[in-house]
Order: structure tokens, then C-alpha cells, then sequence
């Protein structure tokens, strides 16, 4: 097997919460956000691997991190045997030629003020004309270099050329600006393409056309992709590979016909199952996943997707908040909430780690104990079975969980998978 | 509806004929710049001072278009309620979400007071499953579902007829989506509410609406019962467009030839005539008649039928 065109290995992206002067002095100043947390794959070249997730996943991230948009706290990348992961401004220059970004949304990508012609030309008089030799030379007249942007646009389409080159971005369709910025990408013959949500933009009735352009595009020059979406239908058709993510991590990877076919992590599943259906003769009642994704400063023990997960096992990383979690979920029920007005009220709980605690002010701590105690052994489900004990300290009562086991990426049918499930 | 602009007038709907009966969602389907989104506003009249709308519409026993601002004010949130596609730039970054929910009670009954507000917002809250202690807290606290969600409870607070929904998933992820449509499918039955779905999203309206209109050009291309019509769709852009979509079962792109038509000025012919790829001579002069066609009684503007 030949050494793959681009390797990440345990990537890491934290970024810094801005503190005001005063949190600053009473400390706590080093959260942070988890964005990429630990994440790892490769891509063959020639191949399209898609990196699917929802917003805030981490997966743009990882794209601005590729070219050098955003620096890696930690990993390392190999792009064609090399390290880059800390390049210097000259590797970067470099760097970019050949790895380029496809970006969403191709108008705020195209310069309002520039023609599309002069938007092209800038890029192949910074970086010179590609040759055969793969020595690039900056042009020698502006007729060469404009003879060049044609023909960029003749290869992406857009045809006769002399009509695009004088046009402004305005004065073009969506698909057509589409066209204009994979221009604009493929004028410096990159080896790997990152796109962006290409499609995300476009009309439902004309988003088959820019996929099926980029597919042209990639046998045509025998390019490589890196496709990011949060559409998995979308990822299910362009890619050879996928690696679904959630909050930093990757949690499911393998070859995207096997994935689909049959998917091992239940955030896989819960992503496919919630994706609307186009034949309402086959409706079903959808099992959802609970809540939202959580805050990535803070990201859930073991593993992060243990709070909403359906197929949660004891061991998958309770800690304090999920009690609080539960209790709020449980309290919407007003009546449930007067019942148990003696637990309550929310905030009167605060988490540290595995601990739940309450300061009881008034009444009875032994009632509290009792009373949570019912309520996590008939509404916790899993998470019941995760608790160590739940105590009283002098007017205190603590809900203590056992630690997670040990969650790693595990090899399943071919495929990696970080779920205790395997 | 007319919108006068410097470049001409923009005719965003033209003769749409579009009936909502209680307790159903009503699928209001079309790609950017259709006129899903106007006609939504029209019925709130919520629309800028350069549109001119003709027609009516009729809400109960009101024509919604001649009513004064006063009496229309009333029907807004009381009877008639709407969410957006984004809520927080519905939401007032400087006000906490029980003073949302306070103004919008006393928007009606002046005299409520703040005690009496609160119970009720717990309550609505509760149903659109929102802890009560959210009320405290200001928009950018919360996450974007939760966002929705109270926008969903300030709707639910007088007991609406109609909820008019515009995109009210397309800034949210799948899962969020798909909880936020199972919420509304079940407040509406409790609520005994008829919603108005507007959505660029196919599969949305497939899995929850009860009826689908598709919109072209500003103009209904077709109407009906969402089963049939997705088993056989009659209009050529309709076809198109089941085409189009992207599922997990698809094996072969597809996408409408062309580019969606510049809504200025007078058209003449069938919107869609450029585009189509059954199109008749007919097609490109006269515009068609909506037909009722089949036996489900679909409404189609299509010389085909």
C-alpha cells in the first residue's frame, strides 16, 4: 500500500474563552474550547473522504487547520510524507498550493470589487503559472496571465471565457460563482481539495449539478478530497470513506458503504435515523436522541455523547451534571415538581466532577437522601446503576458516582469505532 | 402581491389559491426567492410599506385584508401566531425571556399581572419541555433548540388558530430538527392548531404535512394531499424537484435544468416554461389555468393536464 496523501494523527484544537479583567484575577481563566479533541484518520490518494457531523463538531476546524488557518495545539500532520504541521511562512506559501479551500457560501468567498477575471489572476500572479514540470512560473505579460485565467474557465466551464473574465460576482448565478472559486482552487493544480459545505447554499434543484461538477473535476485531474458536511445523504453519495464526528472526536470511521449499510455508534444511527424522509409512506415514529450537543468548553466524562445517548451503559461516564440534567428534565412535569418539591428546588444542586451535591438549609437531609434516591433508581436507567452512593455529610447530600472506564478507538468489521457498545 | 422596488415591480405571489383547514400542517414547499416566504407574511400582514397585496384572505369569519391595523394587531398572537427561521434575531438581546413572555401577555390583556404572567409562561414552557428557571436567563444564554422552543411557547400563550412556521428548523442540525417538528406535531394536537409549514425542505413536509403546496415563480404549481402527490407528482417541476433531493436511497443525481427565473416585471407563458422538460408550444404564451386533476382532486397550472 502506497503512503496516504494526508495523515492526521491525534489532532488537538483548543481555543482560548475570553475572560474579563476580573474572572482573570479570581482565576478559572484557562477553560477552553474543545474544538478538534483527539482525532486521527488519513486519506488514500485519488480518494473522497467525508467528514460528517453536526454544527460545532469540530470538522471546519480541522479544514482551517489544514491550511494553516488556525494552529494545532498538538498532532501532527503529514501531507505527501511531510510534515506540516508547524510550517513556516514559506512552507505554508507552499503548503496552500497545494491543499485549497472550497468554502459554503461562494459570494462572500469572491471579492465584490474585483472581477471574477482579476480574482483568478491575482492567485496565478502570486503563485505563478502551474507546468508540466511542476515548477511554477510567474507570468512573463498580462496577455499570458489572462490567456491563463481562460483557460481556468474554459476547465471549470464557464464558457466562452471572455465573457466571465469582466464580470463581477453579482452579476453571476450561485452555480456560476460555484465555478468561479473552484476556478480559482484548481488554478494552482492542488493535490488535495477541502470543501467546505460546497453545497450547503445552493437550491435543492440544481445541488446535484455542483456535486456531480466536482466529481468531473476530480477524475479530470485526479484530485483528492476532503468532503465536509452535516449531510449525510450528501457524504453517502460523494464519498469513499467517511468518519462521522461529534463534539471534537471522531466516533465512528470506515468505508462509507459499509457505514451506511450497517452503523455501529448509536450517534451514528440517531444522525441517520433523524434525517427526514422524501416518501411519506414511509414515516415512522423516530426514537431522538435527548437534548443538545454540549458546550465544548466543558465537554461530558468518558463519552461525550453518553448524556443523549439511547444505548447508554453504566460505565459510559455519568458524573454530578447528569443528575442535575435529569432532575431539570424530570421537574417539567409540574406536578411531579410539587411532589418532589422536598429534592428540589434545580439550583439548589450543584456538580463537582462524579459528585452531586445539596446543602439541605431546612428539613430533613435523611428525607432528601431517601427521596433523590427514589427518584434516580426510578428515572436514572443506566445512570442509576453508575452511582457509588448517595450519602449525607452533616446537612449535605452527596450523590457519588464510580469513574468511567476507559474509552479508545476501537477496530470493529473493519472499521473504527469509540463506543463501550464493542 | 406586488412589491414596487427601483428596478420595477416584483410580482412575489400571483394568484394563489391556498385553503388551511383546522388541525393539519399545510406544506408550503419552494426553493429560495418562490414566494413561500412573502405569502407566509401576507397572511400576518406582516409585509414592508412598498408591497400591495390584492385578494383575501379569510381567517374564521374575518377577511384578514380589510380589517383596520387595530383589529389586526388583536388577531396577530392571539389567533394567529408565527416563527422564524432564526430565532434570535426575534428574540431582544437585552431582555430576559420572562420579560418576553410578560410583554407579549400584556400586549393583549394590559392589566396581568407579574405573578399571573409568569404562571402562564411556566406553563406554556413546560409544554414545549423549556425549564422554568430559562426564564431568568437572556437569549444568548440559551442553545439554539431552546431558542426555538420559547419562540414556539410565546406562540402557544393565547391558544393560536393558525401557526404560521417559516423555516423553523433550517438553522438547526437533524436531530434538533427532527425534535422540534415531533414538539410542534404534538402541541398542535393538544393546542388543536392548524400550522402552516413553509420549508425549502421536501423531506420535512413528506414525513409531517397532511397537504403540500409547491410554489414556482411565485405562483402554486401544484396542490394536494402530500401521499398521492409525492407518489405522482403531476407537475413537471414538482417531479423535478422530488428528483432533486438527495436521500439515502439515492443512487443517481438529478437537478432541474437551468436557473430559477428573475420574478421582474410581466411575465407571460408558464414561469417554469424555460426550465421544463415536457414544455409546449402553448407553454411559452399562456399561462396555465390551475386544473383539477385526478382523483385525488389535485390542483396543477400545467397545460399538460
Amino acid at each position: 500500500m502506497t503512503a496516504p496523501l494526508l495523515e492526521v494523527r491525534d489532532l488537538k484544537v483548543y481555543f482560548p474563552v475570553f475572560h474579563g479583567f476580573v474572572q482573570r484575577l479570581i482565576g478559572g481563566g484557562d477553560a477552553k474550547v474543545h474544538a478538534v479533541d483527539g482525532v486521527t484518520f488519513s486519506i488514500p490518494e485519488g480518494q473522497v473522504f467525508g467528514l460528517v457531523g453536526e454544527s460545532g463538531c469540530g470538522k471546519t476546524t480541522i479544514a482551517k487547520t489544514l491550511v494553516g488557518l488556525v494552529r494545532p495545539t498538538s498532532g501532527q500532520i503529514v501531507f505527501r510524507g511531510k510534515d506540516v504541521t508547524h510550517p513556516d511562512r514559506k512552507g505554508l506559501f507552499h503548503l496552500r498550493e497545494q491543499i485549497q479551500l472550497i468554502y459554503q457560501d461562494p459570494h462572500a468567498a469572491l471579492s465584490p470589487a474585483m472581477t471574477v477575471g482579476a480574482a483568478v489572476a491575482d492567485v496565478l500572479r502570486t503563485h505563478g503559472l502551474p507546468s508540466e514540470s511542476g515548477v511554477r512560473v510567474l507570468p512573463k505579460s498580462e496577455d499570458e496571465l489572462r490567456a491563463a485565467v481562460y483557460q481556468v474557465f474554459e476547465d471549470v466551464g464557464l464558457r466562452p471565457p471572455s465573457f466571465f473574465y469582466d464580470k463581477y460576482p453579482d452579476e453571476l448565478s450561485g452555480g456560476q460563482k460555484q465555478r468561479v472559486v473552484a476556478g480559482r482552487v484548481l488554478a494552482l493544480r492542488p493535490k488535495l481539495i477541502v470543501a467546505d459545505e460546497p453545497v450547503a447554499m445552493l437550491d435543492m434543484s440544481i445541488r446535484a449539478r455542483m456535486l456531480e461538477f466536482l466529481l468531473e473535476l476530480k477524475a479530470k485531474h485526479n484530485l483528492t478530497y476532503l468532503f465536509i458536511t452535516h449531510d449525510l445523504a450528501t457524504a453517502k453519495f460523494m464519498c469513499d470513506r467517511i468518519a462521522i464526528m461529534y463534539l471534537g472526536r471522531i466516533v465512528e470511521m470506515g468505508p462509507a458503504r459499509t457505514t451506511y449499510a450497517d452503523p455501529k455508534h448509536p450517534y451514528t444511527r440517531a444522525l441517520l435515523q433523524a434525517i427526514p424522509s422524501p416518501d411519506p409512506e414511509r414515516r415512522s415514529t423516530k426514537v431522538l436522541p435527548k437534548g443538545e450537543v454540549p458546550n465544548a468548553v466543558w465537554p461530558p466524562a468518558g463519552c461525550r455523547f453518553h448524556p443523549r445517548c439511547p444505548a447508554v451503559l453504566p460505565t459510559c461516564g455519568w458524573e454530578g451534571r447528569d443528575v442535575i440534567a435529569l432532575l431539570e428534565e424530570r421537574w417539567l412535569d409540574l406536578e411531579l415538581a410539587a411532589r418532589e418539591a422536598e429534592a428540589g428546588p434545580v439550583d439548589a444542586w450543584e456538580a463537582n466532577g462524579l459528585i452531586a451535591r445539596r446543602d439541605v438549609k431546612e428539613g430533613d437531609p435523611a428525607a432528601v437522601q431517601t427521596l433523590i434516591r427514589g427518584i434516580l433508581n426510578g428515572g436514572g436507567g443506566p445512570m442509576a446503576d453508575a452511582i457509588r452512593d448517595v450519602s449525607v455529610e452533616e446537612r449535605t447530600v452527596v450523590v457519588e458516582f464510580r469513574p468511567p472506564d476507559p474509552l479508545a478507538p476501537k477496530e470493529v468489521e473493519g472499521r473504527v469505532v469509540e463506543c463501550l457498545l464493542y | 402581491m406586488t412589491f414596487e422596488t427601483p428596478q420595477g415591480a416584483v410580482r412575489a405571489v400571483q394568484d394563489v389559491d391556498l385553503t388551511i383547514d383546522g388541525g393539519t400542517i399545510v406544506g408550503l414547499v419552494g426553493e429560495s426567492g418562490c414566494g413561500k416566504s412573502t405569502l407566509g407574511r401576507s397572511i400576518l400582514r406582516l409585509l414592508p410599506e412598498n408591497a400591495t397585496v390584492r385578494g383575501s384572505i379569510r381567517f374564521a369569519e374575518h377577511d384578514l385584508l380589510t380589517l383596520s391595523p387595530r383589529q389586526m394587531r388583536d388577531l396577530r398572537g392571539r389567533n394567529l401566531a408565527m416563527i422564524f427561521q432564526d430565532p434570535m434575531t426575534r428574540l431582544n438581546p437585552l431582555m430576559r425571556i420572562r420579560d418576553h413572555f410578560i410583554e407579549t401577555i400584556r400586549a393583549h390583556d394590559p392589566f396581568v399581572r407579574v405573578k399571573e404572567a409568569l404562571e402562564r409562561a411556566k406553563k406554556v414552557l413546560a409544554d414545549v419541555r423549556v425549564p422554568s428557571d430559562r426564564l431568568g436567563m437572556y437569549p444568548h444564554e440559551l442553545s439554539g433548540g431552546m431558542r426555538q422552543r420559547v419562540m414556539i411557547a410565546l406562540c402557544l400563550l393565547f391558544k393560536p388558530a393558525l401557526l404560521i412556521a417559516d423555516e423553523p428548523t433550517t438553522a438547526l442540525d437533524v436531530i434538533l430538527e427532527a425534535q422540534i417538528l415531533q414538539l410542534l406535531q404534538s402541541i398542535m394536537h393538544q393546542y388543536n392548531m392548524s400550522v402552516l409549514l413553509i420549508t425549502h425542505n421536501l423531506g420535512l413536509v413528506a414525513e409531517f404535512a397532511d397537504r403540500v403546496a409547491v410554489m414556482y415563480a411565485g405562483r402554486i404549481a401544484e396542490a394536494g394531499a402530500t401521499v398521492p402527490l409525492f407518489r405522482e407528482p403531476r407537475h413537471p417541476y414538482t417531479h423535478g424537484l422530488l428528483r432533486s433531493v438527495i436521500d439515502l436511497q439515492t443512487t443517481k443525481l438529478y437537478s432541474v435544468p437551468g436557473e430559477p427565473p428573475s420574478l421582474l416585471g410581466e411575465s407571460v407563458g408558464c414561469p417554469f416554461y424555460p426550465r421544463c422538460e415536457k414544455r409546449m408550444a402553448v407553454c411559452e404564451t399562456v399561462f396555465p389555468e390551475v386544473r383539477l386533476v385526478g382523483e385525488d382532486r389535485r390542483k396543477v397550472a400545467c397545460h399538460l393536464y
